[in-house]
């Protein structure tokens, strides 16, 4: 398999000062997009998913030190462009974002329609006839009706709005569009029709997507490949059907078991005790240590290394050679239990 | 944690240390602070600290009428055409100047704390009736007011007081009203209502302890404003005559005609004025940041 | 004899169209409906689950439950006696017998009151016990919720995770001894990862403590992990009730089963139906009388727009839904 790369990330990291200290929100990730893929990222707060493409974007605030191995679109180098040329030739054009509560990112004094066409006229040469013409066609694809692009946001139900969101994203075709938690927030049929739509849209645009969520259920319907992050490290990575039938990581495993399925009453759940580390301080051991029934005496003091299993699956845990054993050892509550 | 952690004497500890660093966490405020430490010093012990009497009229030590002297190693400030001796003077204005900044600082807080709450808590008519009588009090021209009122209860200090409080109070009623409506609507309240708390344990308990940094800021505006108050009217010849104030001081100074001359008699006073009230404002900016998250350093 | 029991409970709120709008825009007032006849009863040791969307009303009918509110018709009985007809002494006892957790444990305690302070706040208010077994009762309550006194009674919210805030939500609630604890969405404020452990604390404390237990969520995967039976709520409407189990795997009102396959399932190899629903959800602002859901509905026909089946409760069967067409809905139930 050797579909072309869109992102590639090389050891990125994100580090920030604060009055505690110097927080390390992202250690050491790399991972590539391929070509029309839906690429995964799943986490809970406070794991560096947002921080991670904040600086992607070149969206971090400014007391944040950002700093790579790579970070190549289309294999484009795109550390060396300046903040203005990453303006002008990248943001928008070839990667889009839809924000974290994009519902309330339309400005409300203005048509919606209006803040879209604003949008691509400032990237493109195209007349405001022409830049309408394209908005009609956008909402089409998003499932709005055209003629709703007069309407003010407050007109708009938080479904629509997203979609409206997510519209703008996709004006001037960029190859990836990245979406921060793009249905958290809404009920679950609006979710799972804008779930739906970006499952069409994707099929019809050829472009790649990076889907960041806490939501489990919502990344595994939608990823090809997903990425695990923890403690802003990401754990473990694997196409998405591998990560569900053969997790290795612990941290993956005790998130499978704590998840509650709607297909699976009769199961357990398992929680994982403790809470996320703070990460102040550069990571000195794994960051999962403290809550990982697993553990070994070198985790508190060595990190492991990312280790490849197989294509497209790698993990970032001493104990991944026993996989099978750990993973039958964490269907155990006591496993967990035996922590506290 | 141990049980000592656990004693009042332990907590009260903790909260002056939680003040003390909320003080010294700039440098203006910790200047202020200090500033303020020593004006309080002076007007503790200011019949000890005093030369002269205020008002006696003073020969040099050459038996001479000390009429107008500038300043001088005999006369650290100065004295006024009648002789009196400025340093001391101005030492037992400050105890008066003072005594009328925290008492009716003190009590107009008091009074628009409970207003706001009440106002803030119930809402409704009896906000609509509060914050009716509050507008009315806007509406009043500060100066004159306190003019008429003095004229009307009489030159006393405590009338002066009374004045000051019953046009202070007004926007620290209105902040804190502001704040007890956006606390109100928190989960926490909803919670403390359904543990069956009443309503006053909710205003007084649960609230209150929330819109403190914020009093405590008002606390010290309101302070800052009845000592320039005391000072205008005082200016104008409606301090309380018995007493002496750094206001009054200027009063005396016009009085006697000499401004164009006299200009250390001019100088103290007004430094002093000026001194406090920026003292003052520095600390509460202090305390805004507290009040204010928006304010605070990442 | 039911713990609760409500009959045919309403809620409505005015909204005012004000001068302006009546003189210029000839508006008239409206009302929001947004419990409408809703009737159900909970028994004793009982965890009864609320599901539905934003505006269904489940929050509103929490309020009504825990006394915050008073319903606009209908009663609401607890053990028999009417809500309604408190007097001081009465209602006095009912804030000890119900307790509410809340949905976000950052807001929901006070950022100015330690864990020790926030737990004793309830007996403190109504002067259940003296001081010396209040503050025992706390730390017997906190060591139950599993955070130990030593550590936390002496902290204040922020410097608490999220979950230990719960777990103070929990505990405040519990120390009163309630016989009925109404939870409105406590865990969708929490990490996956934890959501788990509160949620087997709840059980446990359920069990240990005998009380029963109104839990409000909109996240059907979770309720189906707590609630021995099921209400579905939609725009103020009760669609339908019944064991948990049943009413998931063998949905009823179409309704439902739209919303249980909108569900997400955390497994790639799953692949679910697409519910059959059109429109956007609405608001209940002087809705017509028949089924709220009938405008979306693939199978409403004429009566469904007029009058409103709602559920029986004198009916022996324990799995109801108010739909007209129940039978002749022949869609397979799920797979």
């Amino acid at each position: 398999m050797s579909r072309k790369r869109v992102l590639g990330v090389r050891d990125l990291s994100v580090r920030y000062q604060t009055r505690a200290g110097e927080v390390h929100a992202v250690s050491d990730v790399s991972f590539d997009v391929l070509e029309n893929e839906v690429f995964g990222i799943a986490g809970e707060s406070g794991c560096g998913k947002s921080t991670l493409i904040r600086a992607l974007m070149r969206l971090h605030s400014d007391n944040a030190i950002v700093t790579a191995q790579e970070i190549s679109y289309e294999g484009q180098d795109l550390q060396s462009l300046s903040e203005s040329a990453f303006r002008q030739q990248v943001l928008w054009s070839r990667m889009s974002l839809v924000p974290q509560s994009a519902m309330n990112s339309l400005n409300p004094v203005y048509r919606v329609g209006e803040q879209v066409v604003e949008a691509i006229q400032a990237h493109t040469r195209k007349s405001k006839a022409e830049a309408q013409e394209r908005v009609a066609e956008l909402f089409d694809v998003v499932g709005l009706q055209p003629d709703l692009m007069h309407n003010f946001p407050h007109e708009f139900s938080g479904g629509m709005r997203q979609r409206a969101m997510i519209a703008m994203s996709l004006a001037l075709d960029p190859g990836l569009i990245i979406m921060d938690e793009p249905t958290t927030g809404l009920d679950v049929l609006v979710q799972e029709r804008i779930l739906r739509r970006i499952r069409e849209i994707r099929e019809q645009i050829s472009s790649s997507i990076i889907l960041i969520t806490h939501d489990i259920a919502v990344i595994a319907e939608m990823s090809d490949r997903i990425a695990v992050m923890y403690g802003g490290q990401i754990m473990e990575q694997a196409p998405a059907l591998e990560l569900f039938e053969s997790p290795c990581h612990p941290y993956t495993l005790g998130l499978k078991n704590a998840f509650p399925s709607i297909r699976n009453l009769g199961q357990e759940l398992i929680s994982i005790p403790g809470s996320p580390p703070t990460l102040i301080g550069a990571p000195v051991g794994c960051p999962f240590e403290e809550r990982c029934p697993f553990r070994l005496e070198r985790c508190a003091s060595e990190l492991p290394q990312v280790e490849a299993l197989a294509e497209f699956h790698e993990v970032r845990c001493f104990r991944h050679p026993e996989a099978t054993h750990l993973r039958e050892q964490a269907s155990e509550k006591a496993t967990w239990r035996s922590l506290n | 944690m141990d049980k000592l952690e656990r004693s009042p004497a332990y907590r009260l500890r903790q909260a002056l240390l939680e003040h003390y660093r909320i003080i010294t966490s700039n440098r203006l405020s910790a200047t202020g602070f200090g500033f303020i430490m020593v004006f309080l010093v002076v007007a503790i012990f200011a019949p000890w600290l005093a030369p002269y009497d205020p008002w006696e009229m003073l020969y040099d030590s050459e038996g001479e009428f000390a009429s107008l002297r500038p300043p001088s190693w005999e006369f650290p400030l100065g004295t006024t055409h009648l002789g009196y001796d400025l340093f001391s003077q101005l030492i037992l204005a400050t105890r008066t100047t003072l005594l009328i900044g925290t008492i009716s600082g003190g009590i107009s807080i008091v009074i628009g704390a409970n207003i706001g709450l009440l106002a803030g808590y119930y809402g409704g008519k009896v906000d609509e009736v509060l914050m009716r009588f509050t507008d009315i009090l806007y509406g009043m021209p500060f100066l004159p007011f306190i003019i008429v009122l003095i004229s009307l209860f009489g030159r006393q200090l405590e009338f002066v007081i009374l004045a000051i409080v019953l046009i202070i109070w007004r926007t620290s009623a209105r902040v804190i009203r502001a704040q007890t409506i956006s606390i109100k609507q928190r989960q926490f309240i909803a919670a403390a209502r359904a543990r069956g708390c009443s309503d006053f344990r909710i205003i007084y308990r649960h609230i209150l302890p929330n819109v403190l940094p914020l009093l405590l800021l008002y606390a010290a505006f309101n302070i800052a404003w009845s000592i320039i108050t005391e000072a205008s009217a005082s200016f104008l010849g409606f301090g309380d005559g018995e007493t002496i104030s750094w206001g009054g001081m200027l009063y005396e100074l016009w009085l006697s005609g000499k401004t164009r001359v006299a200009w250390w008699w001019f100088t103290a006073p007004s430094l002093c004025i000026v001194l406090l009230v920026t003292s003052l404002v520095f600390v509460s900016r202090a305390y805004e940041e507290v009040a204010n998250p928006r304010l605070r350093k990442r | 004899m039911a713990l609760l029991e409500l009959k045919q409970v309403s809620r409505h709120f005015d909204i005012k169209a004000g001068l302006l709008g009546r003189w210029m825009h000839n508006q008239p007032d409206r009302k929001i409906k947004a419990v409408e006849s809703v009737s159900f009863s909970l028994e004793e040791n009982e965890v009864l689950g609320i599901a539905g969307e934003s505006g269904c009303g489940k929050s509103t009918t929490c309020m009504m439950i825990s006394g915050l509110l008073a319903p606009t018709s209908g009663e609401i009985l607890y053990q028999g006696k009417n809500l309604s007809g408190f007097g001081p002494q009465e209602q006095r006892w009912y804030r000890h017998q119900v307790q509410m957790i809340f949905q976000d444990p950052y807001e929901s305690l006070n950022p100015r009151f330690r864990v020790l302070d926030t737990v004793a706040e309830g007996p403190r208010a109504l002067q259940l016990w003296p001081e010396s077994e209040i503050s025992g009762r706390v730390e017997e309550i906190l060591r139950g919720v599993g955070l130990p006194p030593g550590k936390y009674a002496e902290r204040y919210p922020h410097e608490l995770s999220g979950g230990e805030r719960q777990r103070v939500g929990i505990a405040s609630a519990l120390v009163m001894e309630p016989r009925m604890v109404v939870a409105d969405e406590p865990l969708s404020m929490l990490d996956v990862s934890i959501r788990a452990g509160i949620l087997d604390l709840l059980k446990e404390l359920a069990r240990q403590r005998n009380f029963s237990c109104v839990y409000v969520s909109h996240d059907l995967s979770i309720l189906g992990h707590i609630a021995d039976r099921l209400m579905i709520m939609y725009l103020g409407q009760a669609m339908e009730i019944g064991p948990t189990m049943e009413v998931i795997r063998n949905p009823k009102h179409p309704y439902t089963r739209a919303l249980i396959n909108a569900v997400p399932v955390p497994d790639p190899r799953v692949r679910r139906p697409i519910p059959n629903i059109s429109g956007d959800l609405s608001r209940p602002i002087d809705p017509p009388p028949g089924c709220r859901f009938a405008p979306r509905c693939p199978y409403s026909n004429e009566s469904c727009g007029q009058t409103f089946l709602s559920l029986d409760r004198t009916s022996g069967s324990l799995h109801q839904a108010s739909c007209h067409r129940l039978d002749e809905l022949a869609d397979p139930p799920l797979a």
